[in-house]
């Protein structure tokens, strides 16, 4: 479904030594759970804003269900986007607006029909367990909730592909493990393939899920259900 | 449909949260239309002023006193094949002197001073009146050319003199007008764009999330463009108002001072094209400087 096919990434112009991916090659299938690991810098993150089309590879190119996600026009980015629910360290979530709203917010922009966002919402808050938090603002909730806010949005547009960059760097270890959990969930009911980056090391052991290692921009190990060792 | 009336909704609530800012863009694009405005009624007045001189305007050719009145026929026949002369007006001798005492009746000095002279002192003329003040030009010249012989004078040049300053004046005015406006134009599309600026950055968070959910480049910049027209049509409103009462005021003493002008009436004959034009002019300006605004901050 995923394919990075000797993708590079080099910042600047004449920047041998700005290389933030260099020549990395592998591929997500459908319904598959990848953790993505490696220190801070190791290219974790360039890697997924090149999938959701936020920055174009140097070289290689990736693919998402058959499309050449480089070559893509402004103006079909935000289609591609859609097909891809993404959740952040800092959960982006809006603050002005209650947890329901800001879950519904991501099928107005989109334009969905009221009615059915007023029948979506309800449900994505409620396979992530947050109900009855419909009515409050982000900042009257946790951290963790606003984590679960976050991916109730992502899985509002019935994504093929979740891309979660670093969920649990802002949680405690055990509220993080809530979220792997409900990741892993999504998983397996959905079929939803997950691609999680993260350098937390207990969380990715435990997985006991496919692990691709990543080191200074280049990609040093790739193991079927792998554990986090460098 | 349904995504349209989200946008202008949530453009209405942009322009509600930066409504000072925004108030600054609708107070500023008042003056630049007000100016734009401004020049136009100026041309109208100065149009009646000119085709009032222009009516008033002729060139008189003076014979010479022997001269017999069939050559004068001949003079005048040749002038009335320019396809430009409206008129011709012969005034004999007589007539002359005639009208030159009943202009002068009250003034004795005058009159018996030309009871003195034994010969009528004054000269037979035509006035030619031509479409236009460019005509006369030619027309003089021919005339001094052809029958320079019989003519003693031919009086254009004086008027052509008051014309052209007249021209001069207006025209002068009128690119100050113009230059005045496009100023103010350039302040107002640029108090426009650091609004919008200002807006983006409020909204900053909320532009992320969009992007991160996948919203159409459209999408988000529709309010933007929403709350350029909000002002635009805000801006154009006041505009008008504000103008028509100025015309109400200045109407009746600009008629007094140019009786063929008649503001009020042209205002209330055009209003249409008039706030069509102002409108077309403010919302232009303020959504060019969104549109170009977003392309510069979001880069989407």
């Amino acid at each position: 479904m995923v394919i990075f096919d000797h993708v590079t990434k080099r910042y600047g112009k004449r920047a041998k030594e700005n290389v933030a991916v260099e020549d990395v090659t592998f591929s997500v299938t459908k319904g598959e759970f990848v953790s993505l690991v490696g220190k801070s810098g190791a290219g974790k993150s360039t890697l997924l804003k090149i999938l959701i089309g936020e920055e174009k590879p140097t070289e290689g190119r990736v693919l998402f269900l058959e499309t050449d996600v480089g070559k893509l026009r402004a103006g079909d980015l935000p289609w591609h986007r859609r097909r891809i629910g993404t959740i952040f360290q800092d959960f982006q979530l809006l603050e002005h607006r209650t947890v329901g709203e800001n879950v519904a917010f991501a099928m107005e922009v989109v334009g969905k029909p009221t009615r059915e966002i007023k029948d979506v919402v309800p449900q994505a808050l409620k396979l992530v367990g947050l109900e009855e938090r419909a009515n409050r603002f982000p900042r009257e909730i946790s951290g963790g909730e606003k984590q679960r806010v976050a991916i109730a949005r992502a899985l509002v547009h019935n994504p093929d592909l979740i891309i979660a960059d670093e969920p649990t760097g802002n949680l405690d270890p055990v509220t993080a493990w809530d979220i792997i959990r409900l990741l892993a969930r999504i998983n397996n009911i959905a079929g939803t393939a997950v691609v999680l980056a993260t350098h937390d090391k207990d969380i990715v052991n435990a997985l006991k899920k496919r692990v691709v290692v990543m080191e200074n921009g280049k990609l040093i190990r790739d193991d079927k259900t792998g554990r986090y060792t460098l | 449909m349904r995504t349209l009336i989200r946008v202008i909704r949530a453009g209405l609530a942009s322009f509600k949260r930066n409504f000072l800012l925004s108030s600054a863009t609708s107070a500023i694009l008042v003056l630049s239309l007000s100016v734009a405005l401004g020049v136009v009624l100026f041309s109208v007045v100065v149009e009646g002023v000119v085709t009032e001189l222009e009516s008033k305007v002729d060139v008189s050719v003076y014979f010479a006193q022997e001269t017999p009145e069939s050559q004068i026929s001949e003079v005048r026949r040749s002038i009335e094949r320019f396809p430009e002369v409206v008129d011709v007006e012969y005034t004999s001798r007589s007539e002359a002197l005639a009208e030159f005492r009943s202009r002068h009746s009250g003034n004795d000095v005058i009159i018996s001073a030309l009871d003195e002279l034994e010969e009528n002192p004054l000269e037979a003329r035509l006035a030619i009146r031509a479409v236009d003040a460019n005509a006369y030009e030619a027309i003089a010249g021919f005339i001094e050319g052809r029958f320079g012989g019989i003519v003693s004078k031919v009086n254009y040049r004086e008027n052509s003199a008051i014309i052209e300053r007249v021209f001069a004046v207006t025209s002068g005015i009128r690119v100050g007008g113009i230059i005045l406006g496009i100023v103010l134009f350039v302040i107002t599309g640029m108090v426009a764009y650091n609004t919008i600026r200002l807006a983006i950055f409020s909204l900053r968070d909320e532009i992320a999330v969009m992007r991160l959910v996948g919203a159409s480049n459209w999408y988000i910049r529709g309010p933007f463009v929403v709350a350029g027209i909000v002002n635009g049509v805000i801006g154009s409103a006041l505009t008008f108002g504000l103008l028509y009462a100025v015309v109400r005021g200045v109407s009746g003493p600009v008629q007094q001072f140019v009786p063929g002008v008649d503001l009020l009436a042209y205002y209330q004959a055009n209003w249409v094209s008039l706030l069509g034009l102002i409108a077309g002019l403010g919302i232009l300006t303020t959504v060019f400087s969104s549109a170009f605004a977003i392309r510069r901050y979001l880069r989407i």
